[in-house]
């Protein structure tokens, strides 16, 4: 069984202390026999006893607990009323599930004690009629804890383990046997033959000699009712709100303490900061569970499933006891599971199709939690066929969600992370476990939704691995903080979406940005960034650079959903802890700020939600790769909505509007007339320090050609590993559009013609356009 | 015409350009003095700004723009009277804090339907010895967007 011994330690630490209340409740009870509620207490608490008992297989104990839960059912129901016989016997069942309790802990059995008196008393007592036969009791009612006490003790006259009270009473049973087995019984517990059970049960169980050292014991029994406590999730909240204000007292404190030079109060400031660090960490501690928690509820999931999918799944986990905040738990249950079904669904192969590959017959589905810098990494990864490539690139075109062209440059790694596109499955057949296309896009924006990110690596025909990169907690982040409209404003950036930070200085932080339109975009590494100014976005005051001063351009290139951009800002002041507070319901039209914080001088600063901002600014989505390789190129459209996609528009005299998909494009260049040179037949560029070969659209495709003293927009394409430059007339726009109905136009077998935003434009195909003309020229050259 | 009535309490008023207005003293948390404010790009422009009340951030309606009033002159600090609405604490930034003042036995009238900008936020009219007294609906206040675009306001 998965985690067992969590859940037994678990049913016994709350078995204690729902017991411990059991006696209060019994104490009142008797002073007050009328009240139902707390009957219906006790009641719940045996039920749940005896069902956990049931449950983990401890049958003495469900039995047991079985005879009183149905005793107190008949006082509840008020066919039988509170007498202190029944009181006594109720007592005594407690006293002896709490034995049962203790024999379960220290060696996980319940041991041989025999119940059968006390179950005939509680039995007995149950007999509406009689409820007065089992008599004794009468006598010693009011202090009924101890009668068994005392009972006990003397049976056993002073067996050398225990003094102790109430608890241990029952304890000596098991020492019992071994001092006077069977003789103790009749010679304790004579006289009131049925009644004085308190000896009777403590006599009876004689047979056994499970006796651990019974130091040892009380040791145990301490250990586990007694150092844990129970804590009000809201406590711990209020706890954590407590420290994040500490933390941001401390921050304060800094500021203030870097003004002064007083050597004792920079040592005491570095004392409380210290302090305040631990404390933070202690009461983070506190959140903190193992993500086991929510792990064994799996394996019960997997077998299920494997049932219904006729597979034969073994699951394994590895770092269940890694720690993770609640809030996260609770967050990531539902994806976790999601990932789990889809591999034993998607992922396994039946057992036959694994045999016939030289596989094991049962598949392995392994868990995997590590922290690993500030952050968890969750692995789920089946031994199955990995993904099927093939069926992913053609479901994808299928559903519109990539072009073919697309769909032949795109890396595989890119081309596996399809399956998160929104309703894509590519079960052949829809089943009841999966297959319906919901599910995994879910499993990605929930992760993304608490600051996480989901990565997958398939191998064919070996496996596959979700693994997921979780932030510790919610409540408090490393963010960049910033500022603009000169220095006026300042905004915290979360860490989480930060990529990288660029500076550019004097000329080229006037020439590193270009306009598209009127879009101003920024080369980084080869690639076109889309930037945003945060003072414009956000409609502030406008940052003006003074004249004469150096020009300084910063730029924070953060990622979110898999876009990324460039923020323009102000200024870089620092990184720091904040801690993130709700903006509050006034302000849920706000999608730009993901909350506001506390800064180390007390002033408010908001927290930029990154993808909100670009959603607001509606940043262009140059599907680019992350800057490695040209080729490498990123077509995520899944992401996106369905099958919009970026295109590059561009005027070519004589022509009407046209267009190529702006993932094809590697550069855009304007070149002056004079740098255009002819060598050989070929037009020619100095590019780079290579040699660029110039394509000029018009005298291919027909047209006029463009005045020749105006600079030339050129597109640079990659294919190959040859690098073609085409000369287009003007670069109009990049927009984000639907291509709708592309149908081949007459006279050319590179043109297209479709509705772009509504207008007709001209799509061109452009590999194979250069793949012809580079063909032309080499027959030209040869 | 409106009928005149009581109602116990006690009212702790402000000022808005000259004119008093009150709220009920039960859902004045505190009233502090000016705060340092932090602007909220792109918000509803009657959003003041977010304060730091001891650690807990609050927004701040600017009340002038919610009562469609000119614009409260640079030199003038507005003053913080923290409410608690059903949407948590929220500052009201008006001119000026007046007294206390208790209309237990003093007869309102509900606002005729002509009071402008300010309709729907005024609850009742007192007619006081020397001013009259707009006692406002404190959740309408913080809840719904200035007069002049109430026609998209989501009640």
């Amino acid at each position: 069984m998965f985690g067992g011994d969590e859940v037994i330690r678990e049913f016994l630490v709350e078995s204690h202390e729902n017991l411990d209340q059991l006696d209060n409740a019994f104490v009142s009870l008797e002073e007050d026999s009328g009240a139902r509620d707390r009957i219906a207490e006790i009641f719940r608490t045996i039920h749940t006893i005896k069902g956990t008992a049931g449950f983990l297989g401890f049958s003495s104990l469900e039995r047991l607990t079985h005879k009183g839960e149905s005793l107190l059912s008949a006082l509840r129901d008020g066919s039988l009323d509170l007498t202190p016989a029944i009181t006594s016997g109720l007592l005594k069942m407690v006293d002896e599930v709490r034995l049962l309790l203790r024999n379960i802990e220290e060696t996980g059995k319940e041991g041989d004690a025999n119940h059968d008196a006390l179950i005939a008393e509680l039995l007995a007592l149950n007999t509406p009629g009689a409820p007065n036969k089992p008599p004794s009791p009468a006598d010693d009612p009011s202090p009924p804890k101890s009668s068994p006490t005392a009972a006990a003790s003397e049976v056993d006259g002073a067996p050398p383990t225990q003094s102790a009270p109430a608890p241990s009473a029952v304890a000596p049973e098991s020492s019992a046997p071994a001092v006077a087995p069977a003789p103790a019984q009749p010679t304790s517990a004579p006289a009131p033959a049925p009644a004085q059970p308190a000896s009777a049960p403590a006599a009876t169980p004689v047979q056994e000699m499970i006796e651990p050292a019974p130091v040892a014991q009380k040791a145990r029994q301490s250990s586990v009712a007694e150092s844990y406590v129970r804590v009000d999730v809201q406590n711990l909240d209020r706890l954590m709100n407590l420290v994040g204000e500490l933390v941001l007292a401390r921050n304060q404190l800094n500021r203030l303490g870097s003004r002064f030079d007083a050597q004792a109060f920079q040592s005491t400031s570095q004392m409380l900061n210290l302090i305040t660090s631990e404390l933070q960490e202690g009461v983070m501690k506190t959140r903190m569970q193992p993500i086991g928690n929510v792990w064994d509820k799996l394996p019960r999931v997997v077998r299920d499933l494997a049932v219904t999918c006729g597979k034969q799944v073994r699951i394994q986990m590895v770092g269940r006891e890694t720690e993770i905040d609640r809030a996260i738990l609770e967050a990531i249950k539902d994806p976790l599971t999601h990932i789990v079904r889809n591999a034993i669904d998607h992922g396994l192969e039946s057992a036959d199709v694994r045999a016939a590959k030289g596989k094991p017959r049962t598949g392995i589905l392994s868990l995997r939690a590590a922290h690993e810098s500030g952050h968890i990494t969750i692995e789920v990864s089946d031994d199955g066929g990995g993904i099927n490539l093939d069926r992913v690139g053609k479901k994808a075109v299928e559903r519109g969600l990539l072009t073919p062209d697309q769909l032949a440059r795109i890396s595989p790694r890119d081309l596996s992370m399809m399956i998160f596109a929104p309703a894509f499955s590519t079960a052949a057949q829809v089943t009841n476990v999966s297959g319906r296309g919901v599910g995994m896009d879910v499993v990605k924006t929930n992760i993304e939704k608490i600051g996480g990110a989901v990565d997958i690596v398939s191998q064919p025909g070996e496996g596959t691995t979700i693994r997921l990169k979780i932030p510790l907690t919610l409540a408090i982040v490393p963010a960049l903080i910033v500022s603009t409209s000169n220095g006026q404003e300042r905004f915290a950036i979360p860490q989480a979406n930060l990529v990288e930070l660029v500076r550019l200085k004097g000329e080229k932080a006037i020439s590193g940005v270009e306009f598209i339109r009127e879009r101003p975009v920024m080369r980084l590494r080869g690639n076109l960034l889309p930037l945003i100014y945060l003072d414009k976005v956000l409609q502030l005051q406008p940052s003006v650079v003074e004249p004469g001063s150096d020009p300084v351009l910063n730029v924070v290139v953060v990622q979110a959903d898999k876009q990324t951009f460039g923020l323009v800002v102000d200024g870089i002041l620092d990184t720091e802890e904040i801690v993130v507070k709700p903006l509050g319901k006034v302000f849920n039209d706000l999608t730009v700020f993901a909350g506001a914080t506390i800064m180390g001088d007390g002033r408010v600063a908001l927290i930029v939600d990154v993808a909100g901002l670009a959603n607001h600014a509606q940043v262009l989505r140059p599907n680019r790769s992350d800057g490695t390789s040209d080729h490498d190129v990123i077509t995520n459209e899944a992401s996106n909505d369905d099958s919009a996609e970026s295109l590059l528009l561009f005027e070519l005299p004589g022509h009407s509007r046209m267009a190529v998909p702006l993932n094809l494009v590697d550069r855009l260049e304007e070149f002056e007339p004079d740098r255009i040179e002819n060598v050989g037949k070929f037009r020619v560029i100095q590019y780079r320090n290579e040699i660029l070969r110039l394509i000029e659209l018009n005298e291919i495709l027909g047209g006029v050609r463009p005045p020749a003293d105006k600079p030339t927009n050129v597109i640079v394409y990659s294919t190959h590993g040859q690098t073609v430059g085409i000369s287009v007339g003007k670069i109009t726009d990049i927009v984000q559009g639907l291509v709708q109905g592309a149908t081949p136009v007459t006279d050319s077998k590179f043109l297209k013609a479709a509705i772009v935003d509504g207008k007709i434009t001209e799509i061109l195909d452009i590999q194979t356009l250069v793949e012809s003309r580079l063909q032309t020229m080499r027959g030209l050259a040869a | 015409m409106t009928a005149t009535s009581t109602e116990a309490g006690l009212i702790c008023t402000f000022y808005l350009d000259g004119q008093c207005y009150g709220v009920d003293v039960a859902h004045v948390q505190e009233v502090v003095r000016h705060q340092e404010m932090t602007a909220v790009p792109l918000a509803s422009p009657s959003v003041g700004g977010l304060i730091n009340l001891r650690g807990q951030i609050v927004a701040a309606i600017e009340m002038r723009h919610r009562f469609g009033l000119p614009v409260r002159p640079a030199a003038k600090l507005p003053m913080n009277v923290v409410i608690q609405s059903d949407l948590s604490a929220i500052s009201l930034l008006v001119d000026e804090i007046g007294d206390v003042i208790d209309v237990t036995n003093i007869p309102f009238e509900r606002p005729p339907d002509s009071t402008g900008s300010a309709k729907g936020l005024v609850e009742r009219v007192y007619k006081l010895d020397n001013q009259l007294l707009f006692v406002i609906d404190v959740n309408r206040t913080v809840r719904e967007e200035p007069a002049h675009s109430e026609g998209t306001s989501h009640a």
